[in-house]
C-alpha cells in the first residue's frame, strides 16, 4: 500500500504555445503529497496553474519536468484511461447523445462489467446523488444542478482511487452551490475517495477541504489546513486572497531582539508579542488584521487590547445580524470591522463621525513586506 | 415607408422570376411534344422520358456521374472529417497554416484547378479516366466537408472526448462511442453536399476526364445537335428534381443537428 494517494514531484509544465514567452511555466515546480481519503483543494485566481495541475494528474497533459505518482505508481506518462482517476469537469461534459443512465454506465461498460451489475450500480449511484428516477432523461432535459449530480455519479460509480473536480460548482447559483458544498463533503466522507478540488472561490475551499494549497503564478504559495491558511497567511498574497484583511501601512522605527516598534497613525506602537518579522526588508511593512479581530470601544478605559488606537467612524453598514463599520485612523488609513450584534456591541450604536478606539491584539497581527 | 415595405416582396418576386421560372420552363418543355423549344406548347408527351432510358450513352453517363459522385463524396467526407477532428480538437504547431492550406481550393477557380491537375496528371504519366475526375472532385469537396464537420464538432466542448478517456476509454473507443455519434449528422450533410457538387460539376471534369463522359459533359456535347435538345432538357429536369431532394435531405440533417445542439 502506498502511503500517499497522489504525489507530485517538482512538476513543471510549459505549453508549446508559451515557448516564446521566456521562462513562462503554467505550472512551475509544484510538489505535493496528498493523503489517501483527503479532501485536498487547490485554490488560486484564474491563470495560477491550478487547472493545469489537475490536468497533469488526470493525464490530459504531460509535465515538462517532474513526476506524477498515483497510488504509488509512476503515472507521469500514462494515458488518462490507464489512471485510477476520474474527473468532474467544469461544464460537466455529459455525453449529449446518451441518457443519464447510459452516461453513468459508460465507465462500467468500458471496464467490461456485466449488464446486471451495471444496472444495479447505476441505480445505486443515481440514488446516492438523489436523482433516483431521472435515468431515462437526456442531459439536455436536466437543470444545471442535476447535470452536476450526473457528472458526479458518472465518476463515482467507477469507484476511482482519486476524484478530480475542476470548479464543479462554478456554474451553479449561490444557494445551490452552498447546498452542493455540504453534499460534496458528505459524499467524500461516505466514499472515502481522495478528492482533489480546484476552485478560485476561497470560501468553498475553506468550507470543504482538509487541506488547501494556495497557488499563484504556477507555484504553491502556502499549503495547510483551512484554519492555518486563514489565520496564519504566510504572504501578503494569501492574506489578501483568502478572506478579508485590513492592511495598515507602518514604518518600523525600531527593531531589536526583544521585538519592534511600528509607527502609524502618528504614533509608535510597540509589539509586545513575538511576530514573524524575519522577512521584513527595509523599514516599511504592512500589518494585516482580519475585520472580525478588531474590537471597537467608545471608552478607552474599557479597552484591554495590546493597542488602543483612536479612530473616527467613517461609515457603517447593517448586514443582517452583523454590522460592518469603517473607521479612519489619524493618518487617514481606513480599517473595516465586523461587529457581531450578539456581543457587547449594539448594532446601530455607532454613527458616522463618532470618535472611537480600535482594540488590536498583537497576536492577531501578521506582518508582510509592502 | 411604403416603398421599403415593398422591397421584401419585390426581392422574392425577382428571385422567383430569375431563379425558379427558368427551371419551371425547363420542366414544362420536357413534357412538350415538339423538337422546337418555343411557345406555344404543342401537347403533353412522355416520349422524351422514354427516350432517355433508351439512349445507352446517356445512361452510361448517368452511371459514371453517380459513381464519381459517390466515390468522391465518400473520400471527401472521410478525409474531411478526419481533418476537422485534427484541426478542431488538437493544437499543434502550424495548425492555422494547415487549415488555410486545406481550405485553399475553395478560392481557386475550378478552371485553374482543372488545368493544374491536368498538367499534374500528365507530368506523372497518369492516364485520364473517371479516377482522375474523382480525385479532382475530392480536391474541391474536401474543404467544404472539413468545414461542415468542423463547425459541428466545435459546437461540442472538447471535454466530451476527455471525459470518455477519463472514464477508461481508449482513443479509438472514444472516437467510436462519442465523436462519431456526435458528428454523424454533419458527416451525412457533408456527404450529400459533396455529392450534389460532384454531380453537376463541369469545368474540372471537362479537363480531367478521358474517354468516359459524365452527365454534365454529355449534356453539353448534345447541345450541338438541335434534335437532341429535348433529351438534354429532360435529363436536366430529372437532375434538378433529384438534386433538390438531396439538398433538402442534407439541410434537414443539418437542422436536426442544430436542434440537438441548442437543447444541449
Amino acid at each position: 500500500m502506498a502511503q500517499y494517494s497522489v504525489v507530485l514531484e517538482n512538476v513543471r509544465k510549459v505549453f508549446d504555445d508559451d515557448v516564446q514567452r521566456e521562462d513562462f511555466a503554467a505550472v512551475d515546480g509544484i510538489s505535493i503529497n496528498i493523503e489517501k481519503g483527503e479532501f485536498f483543494t487547490m485554490l488560486g485566481p484564474s491563470g495560477c496553474g491550478k487547472t493545469t495541475t489537475l490536468r497533469l494528474i488526470a493525464g490530459f497533459a504531460e509535465p515538462t519536468e517532474g513526476r506524477v505518482i498515483i497510488d504509488g505508481m509512476d503515472a507521469t506518462s500514462l494515458p488518462p484511461y490507464k489512471r485510477p482517476v476520474h474527473t468532474v469537469f467544469q461544464n460537466y461534459a455529459l455525453f449529449p447523445h446518451m441518457t443519464v443512465a447510459q452516461n453513468i454506465a459508460y465507465g462500467l461498460k468500458i471496464a467490461g462489467i456485466s449488464r446486471d451489475e451495471r444496472e444495479s450500480r447505476v441505480k445505486d449511484a443515481l440514488r446516492m446523488v438523489q436523482l433516483g428516477d431521472l435515468g431515462n432523461r437526456k442531459p439536455a432535459q436536466l437543470s444545471g444542478g442535476q447535470q452536476q449530480r450526473v457528472a458526479l455519479a458518472r465518476a463515482l460509480v467507477n469507484k476511482p482511487a482519486v476524484l478530480l473536480l475542476d470548479e464543479p460548482l462554478g456554474a451553479l447559483d449561490l444557494k445551490l452551490r452552498k447546498d452542493m458544498q455540504w453534499e460534496l463533503k458528505k459524499l467524500q466522507q461516505l466514499t472515502g475517495i481522495t478528492f482533489i478540488y480546484v476552485t478560485h472561490d476561497q470560501e468553498e475551499a475553506l468550507t470543504m477541504s482538509d487541506r488547501v494549497a494556495v497557488l499563484s503564478d504556477g507555484k504553491i504559495v502556502q499549503i495547510g489546513t483551512p484554519h492555518e491558511i486563514y489565520s496564519y497567511p504566510k504572504t501578503y498574497f494569501v492574506a489578501d486572497f483568502i478572506g478579508e484583511s485590513n492592511f495598515i501601512k507602518a514604518q518600523i522605527t525600531h527593531s531589536d531582539s526583544d521585538g519592534m516598534t511600528a509607527n502609524f497613525a502618528n504614533q509608535n506602537y510597540r509589539f509586545t508579542c513575538a511576530v514573524e518579522t524575519q522577512q521584513i526588508e527595509g523599514d516599511t511593512a504592512l500589518l494585516a488584521i482580519r475585520p472580525e479581530q478588531l474590537v471597537l470601544y467608545q471608552d478607552p478605559k474599557k479597552c484591554k487590547s495590546d493597542w488602543c488606537i483612536p479612530a473616527r467612524v467613517s461609515a457603517n453598514i447593517f448586514i443582517g445580524s452583523d454590522e460592518r463599520v469603517e473607521v479612519a485612523l489619524a493618518d487617514g488609513q481606513k480599517l473595516r470591522l465586523l461587529l457581531r450584534s450578539s456581543e457587547k456591541n449594539q448594532v446601530g450604536s455607532y454613527q458616522e463621525g463618532d470618535d472611537v478606539f480600535i482594540g488590536i491584539h498583537c497576536t492577531d497581527i501578521r506582518i508582510f513586506n509592502q | 415607408m411604403k416603398f421599403s415595405r415593398l422591397l421584401g416582396p419585390l426581392y422574392y418576386i425577382l428571385l422567383a422570376v430569375f431563379l425558379y421560372l427558368p427551371i419551371v420552363f425547363l420542366i414544362i418543355f420536357s413534357f412538350n411534344d415538339s423538337i422546337l423549344l418555343a411557345l406555344p406548347l404543342e401537347g403533353f408527351t412522355m416520349k422524351w422520358y422514354r427516350a432517355v432510358f433508351q439512349t445507352p450513352e446517356l445512361l452510361t453517363a448517368v452511371s459514371n456521374t453517380i459513381w464519381v459522385a459517390f466515390a468522391s463524396s465518400l473520400i471527401s467526407t472521410v478525409i474531411g472529417g478526419m481533418m476537422a477532428i485534427v484541426t478542431v480538437r488538437y493544437s499543434f504547431r502550424g495548425r492555422k497554416l494547415f487549415s488555410s492550406i486545406a481550405t485553399f481550393p475553395m478560392v481557386i477557380p475550378y478552371l485553374v484547378l482543372g488545368i493544374a491537375l491536368l498538367l499534374f496528371f500528365n507530368a506523372l504519366g497518369i492516364p485520364l479516366n473517371l479516377w482522375t475526375v474523382t480525385i479532382g472532385h475530392v480536391v474541391i469537396n474536401l474543404p467544404y466537408a472539413m468545414l461542415i464537420v468542423g463547425a459541428r464538432l466545435s459546437d461540442f466542448p472538447a471535454h466530451l472526448e476527455e471525459a470518455s478517456m477519463d472514464l477508461g476509454a481508449t482513443y479509438w473507443m472514444t472516437l467510436k462511442n462519442i465523436t462519431i455519434p456526435i458528428i454523424t449528422p454533419a458527416l451525412l450533410s457533408a456527404f450529400l453536399s459533396s455529392f450534389t457538387t460532384s454531380f453537376d460539376e463541369f469545368a474540372l471534369t471537362f479537363f480531367l476526364t478521358g474517354t468516359e463522359n459524365t452527365l454534365p459533359i454529355y449534356i453539353y456535347s448534345q447541345l450541338r445537335f438541335p434534335a437532341r435538345l429535348p433529351l438534354a432538357i429532360t435529363v436536366a429536369s430529372m437532375v434538378i428534381v433529384a438534386s433538390s431532394i438531396l439538398i433538402l435531405i442534407s439541410e434537414w440533417l443539418r437542422t436536426v443537428g442544430q436542434v440537438k445542439r441548442s437543447i444541449y
